[in-house]
């Protein structure tokens, strides 16, 4: 579920206010959104997609909240992971980005195969 | 409590903006429609493909290839397929889907060719919205819809729901044809993108007048790390499976794939092994499937090098087959005025017994979509908007004013305490379908008494509420009155074929009944 909204990076722009398919987060007036509505996140993970400052994180697990610590989740490198992978925004000119999901028949193909 | 009410006056109204209620919005306003899509949360981020990867059954029109094709998927629809719904849908895909270039952008692939019918989830919804937007349709994000509207002669007049964000309150929609386009209904498990589906489409047809078929169609499992929700399946078609002793688990072939993990479940837990994936795929995952690598990656698991544990997520109605019935090749629902496109529709033609898996249904989304949107069009021109002519609601369930205290949530996790239990599901029997039959008429006896708020969120909730019991109902009725196996619908106790094949089609709202139709009367 959504853990957090890091206020140092987030801009207030509330992207993602209106990007959850689930309406979890209500805005804030000149700050970063709440996470209003946690135990209603479905762990999607879009919502840091939409996020160009990287200020979000979700945790993998859907079933309980898993608190995070800021500090620590900045330091592991892993904010801003999907948009980057995904190439999207700034990342969109990156050749090693570049979106391979064409792959997937084939490589199910080949599992069957082997 | 007093809320403001927004109105809307529409030629054609969608309902649902995942990948077939976009479609059908592109075609219509395309076609010089005025159409409004009420999405119950974000088109572009709604719905189970946003968060995937759907292919589309794709058969380019060279001579011989599509019988072939065609012929191959009546075989595995088990007498209840039908081929002119099949030729329809690929057919379909293949003209429109490469539309779709002017807001997704395609990477070609290493011999240099654009493979247009593999999209990633997030770029599709996001295109999908773009282009409906472009096309001049007007998107209601965060607008759940609550019921629909009916003309005094039984047509549908459009519906009315409630907005979530900005100042909320109610909003109705007054259209000349309305397109059910909301999704299946996955129990509120915890599939990828799954939780907005909840079957409101299903409850909502139902009122109106409309069948179901195929319901018992619903036992689909697929597998995801423990607790997660990264049910994406092509990293597992590499995988081994174990229990907590290290013995390798036998892992049979056919349409029950995860029933033995079902059972491996109950005895303890159990570890997925993917070391057999190759160096390439490893190295190609996280640009083929970005979600899937993040979500191994923050939970400090290297899935190529670690045993994990993995649990079973329910599909229900999404990856299985049941849905409003189509009553006529224009995906009419059999209610004047209304349409059904992708999930919310039985996709018993395009794939009877058996899952459309993603690249199926995702074809029959797109076309069924199309095929709606074209039809509500014709509709419009020859009977017009009618919106001036008084309309009223065909809802029940759920938007009674709340007055008892029953606990909205216990009745949730009893619906899920059937649906979501791979064992019950995998393993039907009589028995085990009556009891989930009592429990389930206790829990919609209780729900108009439903204990919660009168906020947008809270009245949305406790329609989900109704919807998500509803379709469980429909789904264990249609499970009893098919008395043998058949492709996805496994009976533990069963006697014998039901011949010649049949429907199980479903219908009724406080009384359900079930019927048996025989193949091939349909559309």
């Amino acid at each position: 579920m959504i853990e957090l909204v890091i206020a140092s990076r987030c801009t207030g722009c509330t992207a993602c206010v209106t990007a959850c398919p689930r309406d979890v987060f209500d805005p804030v007036p000149d700050g970063p959104p709440r996470i209003a509505r946690q135990a209603d996140c479905q762990t999607c993970f879009l919502c840091e997609l939409y996020c160009r400052e990287d200020a979000l994180y979700v945790h993998p697990d859907a079933g309980r909240a898993r608190p995070q610590d800021a500090a620590a989740i900045e330091a592991s490198g892993l904010l801003g992971e999907y948009r980057r992978a995904s190439g999207w925004d700034e990342w969109a000119g990156n050749e090693a980005l570049r979106n391979q999901h064409w792959r997937m028949e084939d490589v199910f193909r080949r599992a069957r195969d082997a | 409590m007093r809320t403001q009410l927004t109105h809307h006056d529409a030629d054609v109204l969608v309902i649902g903006g995942g990948l077939a209620g976009c479609w059908a919005a592109i075609t219509a306003a395309q076609g010089g429609a005025r159409v409004i899509v009420a999405e119950k949360g974000r088109c572009g981020t709604s719905g189970v493909a946003a968060a995937a990867g759907p292919g589309h059954w794709w058969v380019p029109p060279d001579p011989g290839r599509r019988e072939e094709a065609i012929a191959r998927r009546l075989a595995a629809a088990q007498g209840l397929g039908d081929a002119a719904w099949m030729a329809r849908i690929v057919d379909r895909t293949f003209r429109t889907l490469p539309d779709i270039a002017s807001h997704y952008q395609y990477v070609p692939d290493d011999d240099g060719r654009i493979r247009h019918h593999a999209l990633r989830g997030p770029e599709y919804l996001r295109a999908l919205r773009e282009k409906a937007l472009a096309a001049g349709a007007i998107v209601l994000d965060h607008s759940p819809a609550l019921e629909l509207l009916r003309h005094a002669d039984g047509g549908i007049a459009g519906a009315r729901g409630v907005s979530r964000q900005g100042a909320g309150g109610d909003w109705v929609v007054r259209a000349g044809a309305t397109i059910l386009a909301t999704g299946g209904c996955g129990f509120r498990s915890h599939l990828l993108g799954g939780a907005n589906n909840t079957g409101d489409g299903l409850l909502m047809a139902v009122e109106a007048g409309a069948v179901l078929s195929g319901m018992e169609f619903s036992a689909f499992f697929t597998v995801v790390p423990a607790d997660t929700t990264m049910a994406r399946t092509m990293i597992y078609s590499f995988a081994r499976y174990y229990d907590e002793h290290g013995r390798l688990l036998d892992r049979p072939q056919g349409p029950h794939d995860n029933a033995f993990l079902a059972e491996a479940l109950t005895h303890g837990p159990v570890f997925c092994d993917l070391s057999a994936t190759p160096e390439d795929v490893r190295r190609q995952l996280p640009q083929i499937s970005p979600n899937v690598t993040l979500a191994f990656r923050r939970l400090g698991i290297d899935p190529f090098q670690d045993r994990f544990p993995v649990s079973l997520v329910g599909e229900g109605t999404i990856r299985g087959v049941g849905g409003v019935r189509v009553a006529d090749a224009d995906a009419g629902a059999g209610v004047e005025g209304l349409f059904v496109a992708g999930d919310v529709a039985s996709r018993e033609p395009v794939t009877g017994a058996v899952s459309g898996g993603g690249a199926v249904n995702a074809a029959w989304a797109l076309s069924s979509g199309c095929i709606a949107a074209e039809a509500a069009l014709a509709r419009v021109r020859r009977h017009g908007r009618r919106a001036d002519t008084p309309a009223d609601g065909t809802g029940g369930a759920g938007l009674a004013h709340p007055h008892g205290t029953t606990d909205a949530a216990e009745i949730e996790r009893a619906v899920q305490a059937e649906m979501l239990s791979p064992m019950k599901q995998y393993f039907r029997t009589d028995a085990t379908l009556s009891a989930a039959r009592d429990r389930l008429d206790a829990g919609w006896t209780a729900l108009p008494h439903a204990g919660l708020a009168p906020t947008p969120h809270a009245r949305a909730r406790r329609r989900e509420l109704a919807a998500l019991t509803a379709t469980a109902r429909w789904s264990t009725a249609s499970a009893l009155a098919r008395r043998d196996s058949l492709g996805l619908h496994r009976r533990a106790d069963a006697i014998a074929a039901t011949t010649p094949p049949a429907h199980v089609i479903a219908g009724g709202v406080d009384t359900i009944w079930t019927d048996l139709v025989p193949a091939g009367e349909q559309a």
